[in-house]
């Protein structure tokens, strides 16, 4: 991999190498990204099933969306699914549960920043084996809208870039709750549920009612999997994608900000036992 | 120590022993999940929501369209009942088997194979999660205003209908957790694709099953028989003719559909079972 700019900045050189180390890392579950492209792609025409009939029984249209482009929108969004951590789950968690974090504290890199890089490398690879079948799934066997100017793609790609680096600092801060609390399954459980609905898993979230798209756009859920689906596709664009990736900017900047002072809080409640 | 005397006296071939060595086992778990209170009150909190979450994606789906392949949201809230509570007791007691690809990757299943009891047996009592129980209640919840509000006449057959639809779905959502357990031990890494089924499965279950495409309907209509859990048996108690291939009278095959299911499942496990080498140590 060619070094970009970053490495001209010494102090953002050691989380470039975490990030490319995450990439590596996660080239070698390759019989794991398989078995996670036959789940994307049963429930992928699962829902193609589903959300055809409901655009065909709102008469061709349904808020904007018609077949070709809810088939964008269930391919692109099951593509992102290996990539966007909506489970809750990370290694950071694991780490802050059998103490071994503590000993990350003694290397000379942040542990927020270097978890978090770690899982974006991890997640920008998942998107070879998964992200990019799901999507030649859709093109070629279903059949779904794609952009013809090369706006989308390029905004879309940034966008897709920060819906992972947001997932992956959100689910941070499910980790570190584990510095208060001995047992965080139900936290994670919680943070699984709420984020795939919220984030637009299911159905998009503009087909929720008003109240419910309020509460969803106030979490950082949309910025992960909604919005960069809907920058890709193109279901928005001009001012209004702008808008998309300016809002997932500002929940990458508060839960950065979160992650920032919750480890530094819980640093200090650490306690490791044994010796 | 104690326990390790306490596990070899549980095991002794008295008379009825067997039996009370599963009580213990299971009454342990539960003690063991009840002494962390925070975690196991946000434990029960998520699997409620789960619930909760699981029936809003079936609502917000018919509130933005009124009806779907020619249902109404309160016929669904049948088939979602019937389904999903027959999933969540499935999960209750066969859940914990989505965990043997972290035993078989670390080793740990060959401790299984030490004890006299039966493997697929010990995998189950080894983790029953209560939590699960708060899901349950959900499905329990969506059944009854399902009946109220189709104005379902609770005569016999209802009934009838009702515990056969139940006892089939949790069959059936049981068997499917025990094939994927035998998968998993092809698989180990690729557990996740296994997840495509059952979850998948569930997925389907709560879904008007006359929406899908040909080859959907075969795989989760007939071979892994999800209709029978909660669609064909809504199709009966409204006496609604179903879409073709799907009759409403197929619903009265449930437990037959239970029985295929329950031979695929024994087969995969005994296949896994058999494949399996054990982990050195």
């Amino acid at each position: 991999m060619s070094a970009p700019d970053v490495l001209r900045y010494p102090r953002a050189r050691p989380y470039w190498r975490i990030a490319v180390a995450g990439f590596r890392r996660q080239a070698t579950y390759r019989l794991a990204a398989l078995g996670g492209l036959t789940a994307n792609a049963t429930f992928g025409f699962l829902k193609v099933a589903v959300l055809f009939a409901a655009v065909d029984a709102a008469g061709g249209e349904l808020r904007g969306y018609d077949t070709a482009l809810i088939s964008a929108y269930i391919w692109v969004s099951q593509g992102l699914l290996g990539s966007v951590n909506l489970m809750g789950r990370s290694d950071a968690a694991d780490r802050i549960k059998d103490g071994s974090i503590a000993v990350e504290f003694l290397r000379p890199v942040d542990v927020h920043l270097s978890a978090v890089c770690a899982e974006i490398g991890q997640a920008v690879f998942t998107l070879l084996p998964r992200g990019v079948p799901s999507v030649l799934i859709g093109v070629f066997v279903v059949g779904m809208a794609v952009p013809d100017s090369p706006w989308p793609y390029l905004l879309g790609s940034i966008s897709v870039l920060l819906g992972i680096a947001v997932s992956a600092a959100t689910a941070y801060l499910v980790a570190v709750v584990g510095f208060w609390l001995v047992d965080t399954r139900g936290v994670q459980v919680l943070y699984m549920v709420v984020s795939g609905f919220l984030a637009g898993l299911y159905v998009p979230i503009v087909l929720f009612p008003p109240w419910l798209l309020a509460v969803a756009e106030a979490t950082p859920f949309p910025s992960m999997l909604m919005y960069p689906t809907d920058v890709l596709t193109g279901r928005v664009d001009g001012v209004d994608a702008l808008v998309h990736v300016g809002a997932q900017m500002w929940w990458l900047a508060v839960v950065l900000t979160l992650g920032q002072i919750l480890t530094r809080a819980g640093r200090r409640t650490l306690e490791v036992q044994g010796g | 120590m104690a326990e390790v005397r306490a596990r070899v006296r549980l095991a002794s071939p008295e008379p009825g022993g067997d039996l009370r060595a599963y009580r213990a086992v299971l009454a342990s778990r539960i003690r063991s999940q009840r002494s962390y209170r925070l975690g196991f009150s946000l434990d029960l909190g998520a699997s409620l929501l789960v619930g909760v979450i699981e029936l809003a994606e079936v609502w917000v789906l018919f509130h933005s369209v009124g009806e779907l392949g020619g249902f109404t949201f309160g016929q669904m809230l049948l088939v979602f009942g019937l389904a999903d509570l027959a999933f969540s007791v499935a999960d209750l007691v066969f859940g914990h088997c989505d965990n043997l690809p972290t035993y078989l990757r670390a080793g740990t299943l060959d401790v299984f194979y030490l004890r006299p009891q039966p493997l697929l047996l010990q995998l189950i009592t080894s983790d029953i999660s209560l939590r699960r129980l708060a899901r349950a209640s959900v499905g329990l919840v969506a059944l009854v205003a399902g009946l109220v509000v189709n104005d379902v006449d609770l005569g016999p057959r209802t009934i009838t209908i009702v515990i056969l639809a139940l006892v089939s779905g949790v069959a059936i959502f049981a068997a499917m957790f025990v094939w994927a357990a035998g998968v998993q031990f092809f698989l180990v890494d690729g557990a996740e694709a296994t997840n495509a089924f059952v979850y998948g499965g569930r997925y389907a279950s709560s879904q008007p099953a006359s929406v899908w495409s040909r080859p959907v309907l075969v795989l989760f209509g007939f071979f892994f028989p999800m209709t029978f859990a909660g669609f064909l048996p809504m199709l009966l108690l409204l006496d609604v003719a179903g879409p073709d291939w799907l009759p409403a009278s197929l619903g009265w095959w449930a437990p037959a559909m239970a029985l295929w299911t329950w031979t695929l499942a024994l087969l995969s496990w005994r296949l896994g079972v058999r494949h399996y080498q054990g982990a050195g140590g």
